[in-house]
C-alpha cells in the first residue's frame, strides 16, 4: 500500500509538471479542428471589417462560394502571412493601405493575377508586375475644429506641422498602419533624413490617439484643433450618425501634390500558396469588378472606388480634383517608417 | 514555458539590438505611465475597500447587506465596458487620472471580498483588549484591526496589480499608454517583431517585480488567535449622527462603478434601437463564446486537478516548486503569452497554428490559478480517511481518488470551473492574436465595433458580457461568505 501510493504520488507529480509546462496540446483534438478550408476561401481582411462584411456577403450571393474571414491590421496580417510562409492558411489578402502588400509582394508570396482581373483597374492604382492589385483609395487629410481654426490659419502642407507653433494643437494614430502608409509616402517624397526630423517635431508636437475615428473625434471635442486622418472617417460619421462626432469638424485638403494629399491604395492579392487559386482569383475579379466597385459607390465606407469607371460615392470630393503626389505603391517601405518612428519614440 | 522564450528571444536578437530596443525614451514614458498607475491606483483600491469593507461588515449601516452586493458587483462589469461607459459620459476623460479612476471603479472589489472575509473572521477580544488599555476607537483600528487585515490587502493588492499590468481595453479606450498597449501597438505594426518581445521582457520583469514586492510586504508575522472556543461576533459600530454621511459612501461608489455603466448601456441601447440587433449575429458569437468558455474551463480545471491533490496530500517541496510555476505562469498577462504561443506555433508546432487548441492551452496558462484555489480549497474539505477506506476495500489508488475524492470536490470545481469560464468569457488579447480565423466571441465583436466608434452596435455585445458575468459573480460572493463561516 505505501509503495504504491508513494508511486502514485510520483506519476501525479509528473502529470501535473507536464501540465505546467505544456507541450502536450492535446494533439488530436487541436489538429482536428484546424481552420475550414474544406469549401471556399480564407480571406486574410485588414480592411474595415463591415466593408468586407458587405463584399463578402455579395460575393458568396453571386458566386456560391463561402469565405472564411480573418480580421487584423495591415501590418501585422501581412507580416504573420511572411511568417507563414508557403504554410499559410490564407488564399486572399486584402489590406487598407499598399505598404503591406509590398511587403508580401517582397517576400514572393503572392501569384500573379489574370489580366481580366487587373485590366478594370487603372494603371495608377495598381503595381507594374500586376501582383496584386488596387481594390479602393483613401484621400489624407486634415480634419480640423471649425470653432478654433478658420481657413487662413490651417497648415498649407504636411510639413508645416513640424514647425514649433502647432506644438500641441494637432493629432494623428502613429500606431495604425493608415497613418504609417502616410510617413511611407514621405519618406519616399522627402527622403530619409527630412521624414527623420519631420517625426522628431511631431513626437513634440501632436497629440496620439489610437484610431482615426478617435482622433476625429478629439478634433470634434476641441481637445486639438485639427488631425492627420483620411477622408471617410469624417464622412461616414456625417452619413451614419449625423455628425455625432464630427459636427464641428471640417476636411482640410492639401492638394498640390503635398506629401500631405497622398492617396493611400487599399490593395488585394492572392496567395501563391493558395490551394484554391480559382475561387481566390474570383474574388479578387469581383472586387475589381462592378459588383465590388459599386458596393463602394452605394454602401457606407465611403471609400473611393478606383476601378472599371464606376463613379465613387457622389459625397465625396472627387479623386480627379485632389492633386495627389505620384507615389509608387509597391516602392513603400514599412519596416524603414516602423524604425524611423520607434527611433522617434512614437511606437 | 513563456519565460523560457522571452529568454531565447532576446538571445536570438543580439544584445546590441536589445539594449537599443529596451533602453530608449518610449520604455522610459511607458515605465513612468505603468508605475504611476500602479502606485496610486493601489492606494486608493485599499482605501475604498478597507472603508466599504468596514462600514458593510462591522458598522450599523442601514442596509449593509444590499451594500455589500453592491460593492462586488462592479465584478460582473468587464473592466473594458467600464471605461467604454466613461469615455461616452466624459469624452475628455483621458490619461492618468482617467485610468486611475476607472481602474479603482473597476478593481476594487478584488480587494474588497478577501479584506470583507477577514473583517468577518476578527476575533473582537483583541480590540477590546485594546480599547481597555485605553486606545481610542480610530487607534484601535489603526493598530490592532488594521495589521491584522494586511495578508488580506496584501493578496487583492497583488491581484489587483497584475491586472493593470495585464489589462488592454480599458487603457486603449481611454488613451492610457501602458506596457501592455504598446506590446500590442507593435505586434499590429510587425507582428512579432523584436520590439514587440523586448517590451514583453520588461513587462514579466515587472509581473515578477510585483510578485516579490507581495512576498516581502505579507511579512512573517502571526496572525493566529490562541486559546479555545469560537470568536464571539462583533458588535457593529454605532455610527449615530455620521450615518448619513456614512451612507453617502457606498452609494457614490455604486453609483460611479455601476450606474455609470449601466446608463450610458441603456442609453446606447435606446439610440440603436432595433438596427443594433438586427444586422448583428449576436447568436453566433454567443455559441462560440460559450463553447470556448466551456472547453477552455473543464480543460483547465482537469489540469489543476492532480496539482491541488498534490498540494492538499502530498505537501512537500517539489510540490511547492511546482505550485509557484503554476502561479507564476498564471500571473503573466495575456499579451506575453499569446505573443510567445504565436512564435513558438508558427515556428516549431505548425499543425497548432491557429487552432482551437493553441486558445484553450493559452486559457488555461492563463486562468490555471484561479481553477487551483477554488480546486483545493475543496478537496482540502474531503477527508483522507474515506480514500483510505476505499483503498482499504480494494479500489486502486487511481479509483479512490476518482471515485471518492473528486466526487466530494464536485461543488469546488464547479466553482473554479465558473471562475474559468468568466474570464475566458471576458479575455479579448489572446482570443485576438490565437484564435482560428472566423472567430467572434462577445469580447472580440464588441471590440472590433467599438474601435469603428459605432458605440451603439457594441451596446448588445456588453449587456451579453455583463449578464454572463452576473451568475458568477453572485457565486463568488456567496463563496466569500461562506469562506468566512456564516
Amino acid at each position: 500500500m505505501k509503495i504504491s501510493r508513494s508511486r502514485f504520488v510520483r506519476s501525479l507529480a509528473l502529470a501535473s509538471a507536464l501540465a505546467a509546462l505544456p507541450v502536450v496540446a492535446l494533439p488530436g483534438f487541436a489538429s482536428a479542428q484546424t481552420a475550414p478550408s474544406a469549401d471556399g476561401i480564407t480571406v486574410y481582411n485588414a480592411q474595415h471589417a463591415s466593408l468586407t462584411k458587405e463584399w463578402v456577403e455579395r460575393f458568396t450571393r453571386e458566386t456560391g462560394i463561402k469565405v472564411t474571414v480573418r480580421n487584423g491590421s495591415d501590418m501585422e496580417l501581412g507580416n504573420q502571412i511572411v511568417q507563414e510562409g508557403a504554410a499559410s492558411p490564407a488564399d486572399v489578402f486584402l489590406t487598407e493601405n499598399s505598404p503591406a502588400m509590398a511587403l508580401v509582394d517582397n517576400a514572393g508570396l503572392f501569384a500573379p493575377l489574370g489580366a481580366e482581373t487587373l485590366a478594370p483597374v487603372p494603371d495608377s492604382f495598381r503595381p507594374a508586375n500586376g501582383h496584386w492589385v488596387g481594390i479602393a483609395a483613401r484621400s489624407t487629410v486634415f480634419a480640423y475644429n471649425t470653432g478654433k481654426l478658420t481657413q487662413d490659419k490651417l497648415p498649407k502642407s504636411l510639413l508645416d506641422l513640424a514647425n514649433p507653433e502647432w506644438k500641441g494643437r494637432w493629432a494623428a494614430s502613429p500606431a495604425g498602419a493608415d497613418f504609417q502608409a502616410i510617413v511611407g509616402a514621405l519618406l519616399q517624397l522627402k527622403g530619409e533624413a527630412a521624414t527623420a526630423s519631420w517625426l522628431k517635431a511631431m513626437k513634440e508636437n501632436a497629440k496620439p490617439y489610437r484610431g482615426n475615428s478617435v482622433a476625429m473625434k478629439a478634433v470634434n471635442a476641441g481637445e486639438v484643433e485639427g488631425a492627420v486622418i483620411y477622408h471617410y472617417y469624417y464622412i461616414g460619421d456625417q452619413a451614419r450618425t449625423g455628425g455625432e462626432n464630427s459636427k464641428n469638424v471640417a476636411l482640410h485638403y492639401f492638394r498640390n501634390g503635398d506629401p500631405g494629399a497622398f492617396v493611400s491604395i487599399s490593395g488585394a492579392g492572392m496567395l501563391a500558396s493558395s490551394k484554391n487559386k480559382r475561387e481566390a482569383e474570383a474574388f479578387v475579379k469581383f472586387l475589381t469588378g462592378k459588383g465590388g466597385q459599386e458596393v463602394l459607390r452605394d454602401g457606407d465606407s465611403y471609400e473611393y472606388a478606383v476601378a472599371g469607371g464606376i463613379a465613387s460615392n457622389a459625397k465625396l470630393e472627387p479623386l480627379d480634383k485632389l492633386q495627389a503626389p505620384k507615389v509608387k505603391p509597391e516602392a513603400l517601405n514599412n519596416k524603414a517608417v516602423t524604425d524611423l518612428m520607434t527611433a522617434a519614440g512614437l511606437l | 514555458m513563456p519565460l523560457a522564450f522571452v529568454v531565447w528571444i532576446t538571445i536570438q536578437t543580439g544584445w546590441d539590438t536589445v539594449v537599443e530596443l529596451v533602453f530608449r525614451r518610449r520604455v522610459g514614458e511607458l515605465l513612468v505611465n505603468t508605475l504611476l498607475l500602479v502606485l496610486l491606483t493601489l492606494p486608493l483600491s485599499i482605501l475604498v475597500a478597507v472603508t466599504l469593507a468596514w462600514l458593510t461588515e462591522r458598522s450599523d449601516l442601514p442596509g449593509r447587506r444590499f451594500w455589500a452586493w453592491l460593492a462586488v458587483a462592479p465584478l460582473a462589469v468587464p473592466a473594458f465596458v467600464h471605461s467604454y461607459a466613461w469615455v461616452t459620459v466624459a469624452p475628455g476623460l483621458h490619461g492618468l487620472a482617467a485610468a486611475v479612476l476607472v481602474s479603482v471603479l473597476a478593481y476594487s472589489p478584488f480587494l474588497y471580498l478577501p479584506v470583507a472575509a477577514q473583517l468577518r473572521r476578527l476575533d473582537p477580544t483583541m480590540e477590546d483588549v485594546a480599547a481597555s488599555l485605553g486606545h481610542g476607537p480610530w487607534r484601535v483600528f489603526l493598530t490592532v484591526v488594521l495589521p491584522q487585515l494586511r495578508l488580506a490587502v496584501c493578496g487583492g493588492s497583488l491581484l489587483i496589480g497584475l491586472h493593470l499590468l495585464a489589462e488592454y481595453g480599458l487603457y486603449v479606450m481611454i488613451q492610457f499608454d501602458t506596457f501592455t498597449t504598446a506590446i500590442v501597438d507593435q505586434f499590429q505594426s510587425a507582428y512579432n517583431g523584436p520590439a514587440a518581445n523586448m517590451l514583453a521582457g520588461v513587462l514579466v520583469l515587472l509581473c515578477m517585480g510585483l510578485m516579490g514586492g507581495e512576498v516581502l510586504l505579507r511579512g512573517q508575522e502571526r496572525y493566529a488567535r490562541v486559546g479555545s472556543g469560537a470568536a464571539r461576533r462583533a458588535a457593529p459600530a454605532e455610527l449615530g449622527r455620521a450615518t448619513l454621511l456614512c451612507l453617502l459612501i457606498p452609494l457614490l461608489f455604486a453609483a460611479l462603478s455601476l450606474g455609470v455603466p449601466l446608463l450610458t448601456l441603456g442609453r446606447w441601447l435606446a439610440i440603436g434601437g432595433s438596427r443594433i440587433w438586427q444586422g448583428a449575429d449576436i447568436g453566433g458569437a454567443i455559441i462560440q463564446t460559450v463553447a470556448l468558455a466551456l472547453a477552455g474551463a473543464l480543460l483547465t480545471t482537469l489540469a489543476a486537478a492532480p496539482m491541488a491533490w498534490l498540494s492538499v496530500r502530498a505537501p512537500g517541496r517539489l510540490q511547492r516548486v511546482l505550485e509557484a510555476c503554476h502561479y507564476y505562469v498564471g500571473s503573466l498577462p495575456g499579451v506575453v503569452v499569446a505573443l510567445s504561443l504565436v512564435t513558438i506555433t508558427v515556428r516549431v508546432a505548425l499543425p497548432l497554428y491557429q487552432t482551437v487548441g493553441t486558445v484553450l492551452l493559452a486559457y488555461m496558462l492563463l486562468f490555471l490559478p484561479r481553477a487551483l484555489v477554488g480546486l483545493r480549497a475543496s478537496l482540502a474539505q474531503a477527508p483522507v480517511e474515506l480514500e483510505r477506506a476505499a483503498m482499504a476495500l480494494g479500489r486502486t489508488p487511481l479509483q479512490a481518488v476518482r471515485q471518492i475524492t473528486f466526487r466530494l470536490a464536485a461543488p469546488g470545481a464547479a466553482a473554479s470551473m465558473a471562475m474559468v469560464a468568466l474570464g475566458i468569457t471576458n479575455e479579448l488579447t489572446a482570443t485576438l492574436m490565437l484564435a482560428p480565423s472566423g472567430t467572434r466571441t462577445l469580447a472580440t465583436e464588441f471590440w472590433s465595433l467599438t474601435s469603428e466608434i459605432d458605440y451603439a452596435g457594441a451596446a448588445p455585445y456588453a449587456v451579453m458580457m455583463v449578464a454572463a458575468s452576473l451568475p458568477m459573480t453572485i457565486l463568488l460572493h456567496i463563496q466569500s461568505k461562506r469562506a468566512a463561516g456564516r
